[in-house]
């Protein structure tokens, strides 16, 4: 289903459609089928604007199976499109999906526009001739479901095809069962009369420039192939498979050729091992992870920390604690990336919006990397991970330069403690490089010299100088925009993946006559300096999080303001009618804490 | 490649050495910068990673590069140390808590993968610097403040551990015999690839003369067995003991009681390492005969070589990579 869903996806942003998609799975790889826990989805909203989300409540939906249908069906507003496999609607799997009476029969999916296809015997009359048997037959009847929605939305099927065909290989059996089953789909629409072309969807009206079809861990790993560029560096990427940071792992080890070095190492730490060794001797060590491998790699980064090395921390968080669940989305590790280490241990950490923001979030985690010698960590998730959105590809001729020189002997005594007086960085000198020869370590070390001292008043100024070199930070970042009025009855503060909903939410709030704006933080460690006027101007806060408060515990004790939680902790984005509600119900009186519905 | 002749005070830092006073480390940190002073490798090309434990501060007091890092992390750092440089020469110093305790992951794999380290493990079988708990190279029963009863754990043999993961050079030598040390440290200074030594290392104050039956004048002649390439394995004062390897594994026997032909003939360079693990199951811990010397020397790809040559199979085949064209791969379309 989530191969279906990307090829729709990506045959819309053929056609200059803006998107944006959800893509919902277990974590199980191949769960039961027709079970409830063996649901797979996608979601995408395709439309000829500019859209923020994937998309509230579906105008279609698509269900495969019994058990689909009842995951779903709660999502689908009455009176809209119920598309449904009938073949898959047998005894059996109505049972396993709980049903006691067949909803195709029983009445209740009268309040929809209920379609139905024989899905899995027209694919097996398609397929036919095409040397598949047995069982393998009926894998393609997602495609006979893709070729008929291609149908009703208008879509070419030459990028599908292409697709398959460069997937398996035109001569394979597989791609021709693919391929014949998507035309039988596209046919069944065009001949059938119930099927008309149901939604046809202009190009959108986007920024003009060259465009392409991204998800956040592909934009994560660009952005750190071209982030080292940047630095002139080699990039080294340490890191362990693991939901949801795997694919930022196996897209970079393609790249080989831009003289990127992926080690897949036995553990975590060793991933953030690798990745620091790789720094000290002059790469740019990356690694990536979820937040139980950040945990995990937590004591390295302290030593990062303390011995002042360049070092980029990924962590696509999903919902925890522990395993919790792998393939779901949370924001709930903000307070561990702020504070989850021994010691004082302050990091940058950069968060990017969109998954196409993720690109340039990976690139600016580089360049503070670099610039201020110091780990960064940048804070994606699930789902800017796994979502994509056309991207508007950058002017790379606009590429910065943020590379540093190593140290060099100038024949005076070498202090690896020294420091640069605008950024408070510490020189970099790599081994191999004759007359710095210096001692690094986890010590506490005497400023300047870097030698061993439990000297007290050391141990103070090296906190407050390490401390003073992030603050310094918020003086190199890129201001907060509010998008709406600059003052009024109420802001809406987010971060991350929770953009897209906080900007749908409250701009419709916001023709709807209400007097609300939406700050997005990228920067949340250090915060940009405007942060704090921000706050200022308008009678109420509302900060909405896929946790239970993070972003508010830090703006409440930074700023000593009453900011409101808004909560949603169910592994899944917000909904853009969720802030709505919430931002229109702060305004008009009640300002309880509420929780996101279902 | 160097155009001075070293002494070992180039190699000696300014910082005062912190150990017990007649710690075993002293005489390896004396062998080691005194060894390094004989190469001709550059001293900004040695770098020395350490984990935690009172072998850790080893890097302090060697001016060259070094990095003392966290507990048990030492062979991951060094694995990207030496990946994103293979030209230098990366040592790794350890102990028995380090390596086998908390870093046991990251050994054995650093030794499957063959990375270019030289991994001196400093094996005093007791924890030192939190003054003195039983480690896993401490034999059964060893009475410490945290075992009070004797330890129920059985010990590691860390060569055994090393040959099973895949190590390609592993030695053993002891902190007392300055000679042999060397031999060691120069044997694994010219393997290219993953090298464990193991060196017996005295902890005067917490687990003294724990190698006695290796070292003592009157024990030593009837327990160190010397591993010589090509050699028959004999010991003793009169070569009166031999090793013979049987179906039964290695075996010590008297020498009178074999014919020559079936003592055992030491080939560390075997590919098969069955034999030098035999050998290294002759003791567990320095009680009674024990084998000193190299276990094992085998050549193989070293793991930096094989991502550096991955990287340079890849530019051959689709040239250095363009940014402009990686992110136009996926496919692109024009807004106007």
């Amino acid at each position: 289903m989530q191969l279906t869903g990307a090829r729709f996806t990506d045959a819309s942003a053929v056609l200059g459609n803006d998107l944006a998609t959800f893509p919902n799975f277990p974590a199980e790889i191949r769960a039961p089928a027709g079970t409830l826990p063996g649901v797979s989805s996608f979601q995408v909203q395709i439309a000829n604007w500019d859209i923020l989300t994937p998309g509230d409540d579906p105008d279609i939906l698509i269900a495969m199976n019994p058990a689909a249908l009842k995951s779903n069906i709660a999502d689908l507003p009455p009176g809209r499109l119920l598309l449904i496999n009938s073949d898959a609607f047998i005894e059996r799997n109505l049972e396993k999906a709980g049903y006691e009476t067949n909803p195709l029969k029983d009445g209740s999916l009268d309040g929809y526009h209920v379609m139905t296809a024989p899905m899995e015997e027209l694919t097996k009359l398609a397929v036919a001739n095409t040397g598949v048997k047995g069982r393998a037959t009926l894998r393609s009847k997602n495609f006979f479901a893709l070729g008929l929605v291609s149908w009703m939305f208008n879509r070419p099927m030459e990028p599908i095809v292409d697709w398959v065909n460069q997937k398996f290989g035109p001569e394979d059996v597989v791609a021709k069962a693919n391929v014949a089953a998507l035309h039988a789909g596209y046919n069944f629409g065009i001949t059938t009369e119930e099927f008309h072309h149901l939604f046809d969807v202009e190009p959108a009206k986007l920024q003009p420039g060259e465009y392409t079809n991204i998800t956040g861990n592909q934009a994560v790993a660009w952005g750190l192939i071209v982030g080292a560029q940047a630095a002139k560096l080699p990039l080294l990427y340490g890191s362990y498979p693991i939901t949801p940071a795997s694919s930022i792992l196996e897209e970079l080890a393609r790249h080989k050729n831009f003289g990127v070095r992926t080690l897949q190492v036995e553990d975590e730490i060793a991933a953030v091992g690798t990745a620091l060794g790789g720094s000290f001797a002059g790469h740019l060590g990356v690694t990536g992870t979820s937040g139980p491998g950040v945990a995990l790699k937590s004591e390295t980064i302290s030593l990062a920390f303390q011995v002042e090395l360049p070092l980029v921390i990924v962590n696509v968080q999903r919902a925890g604690p522990s395993t919790g669940m792998p393939t779901k989305t949370e924001q709930a590790d903000l307070l561990m990336a702020m504070f989850g280490r021994h010691g004082e241990a302050p990091l940058p950490i950069v968060a990017p919006a969109t998954p196409g923001e993720a690109f340039t979030s990976a690139v600016e985690a580089c360049r503070l990397a670099v610039r201020y010698m110091t780990p960064v960590i940048l804070m994606s998730d699930g789902y800017i991970a796994n979502s994509s959105e056309p991207w508007r590809l950058p002017d790379l001729d606009d590429l910065p330069d943020y590379s540093r020189s190593f140290a060099k002997d100038d024949g005076s005594e070498f202090q690896p403690y020294s420091r640069d007086p605008d950024t408070l960085a510490r020189p970099w000198a790599v081994p191999g490089t004759k007359g710095l020869e210096h001692r690094i370590g986890g010590l506490e070390h005497a400023d300047l010299t870097g030698n061993v001292s439990y000297d007290p008043m050391n141990h103070e100024l090296m906190t407050k100088l390490r401390a003073s070199k992030i603050d310094r930070i918020a003086e190199d970042i890129r201001p907060i925009e509010v998008d709406g009025p600059e003052s009024g009855d109420l802001l809406a503060v987010g971060w991350g993946s929770t953009f897209g909903a906080i900007r749908a939410g409250t701009r419709n709030a916001r023709r709807n006559g209400h007097s609300v704006a939406h700050a997005h933080i990228r920067h949340l460690n250090p915060f940009a300096p405007n942060l704090a006027e921000i706050l200022s101007n308008y009678k109420k806060v509302l900060i909405p999080e896929l946790n239970s408060g993070q972003l508010a515990m830090m703006i409440r004790a930074k700023f000593l303001v009453d900011a409101i939680t808004f909560s949603k902790m169910q592994g899944l984005p917000f909904k853009a009618a969720e802030i709505e509600q919430k931002v229109i119900e702060m305004i008009t009186g009640s300002t309880n804490n509420s929780e996101a519905g279902q | 490649m160097t155009d001075t002749a070293y002494e070992r005070s180039d190699f000696q830092s300014d910082q005062e050495v912190r150990w017990c006073p007649g710690c075993g480390d002293y005489t390896i940190l004396a062998a080691v910068q005194n060894f390094l002073a004989t190469l001709e490798m550059e001293k900004q090309n040695h770098v020395f990673i350490s984990g935690i434990g009172c072998a850790a501060r080893f890097p302090y007091y060697v001016n060259t590069y070094g990095m003392h890092s966290i507990h048990g992390r030492a062979p991951a750092i060094a694995t990207g140390v030496a990946t994103a440089n293979p030209e230098l020469t990366v040592w790794v110093v350890t102990g028995d808590g380090d390596a086998l305790s908390i870093g046991g992951n990251h050994l054995i794999h650093s030794m499957r993968r063959n990375v270019n380290i030289k991994v001196l493990l400093f094996n005093n079988q007791i924890y030192g610097l939190t003054k003195g708990q039983y480690s896993p190279t401490s034999e059964v029963g060893k009475k410490t403040k945290t075992s009070p009863m004797g330890s129920v754990d059985r010990p590691f043999n860390p060569i055994s551990l090393a040959i099973a993961s895949e190590a390609t050079f592993v030695a053993r030598t002891i902190d007392m015999d300055r000679k042999h040390t060397t031999e060691m440290l120069h044997a694994a200074y010219e393997h290219q690839g993953a090298s464990l030594i193991e060196i017996y290392q005295n902890c005067n104050v917490f687990n003294d003369k724990a190698f006695i039956q290796l070292t003592g004048r009157e024990e030593r002649d009837d327990n160190r067995i010397n591993l010589e390439p090509g050699q028959p394995i004999r010991f003793g004062a009169n070569n009166e003991h031999a090793v013979i390897l049987d179906g039964r594994g290695a075996r010590v026997v008297a020498t009178a009681d074999v014919a020559e032909a079936d003592i055992h003939v030491h080939d560390p360079s075997n590919p098969d390492p069955s034999a030098a693990f035999a050998l290294s199951r002759l003791s567990h811990g320095p009680y009674g005969p024990t084998p000193v010397g190299i276990f094992r020397d085998v050549s193989r790809a070293t793991y930096e070589d094989l991502v550096q040559q991955q990287l340079v199979d890849a530019q051959a085949k689709k040239g250095p990579g363009e940014i402009k064209e990686l992110i136009r791969s996926g496919g692109t379309w024009t807004v106007d």
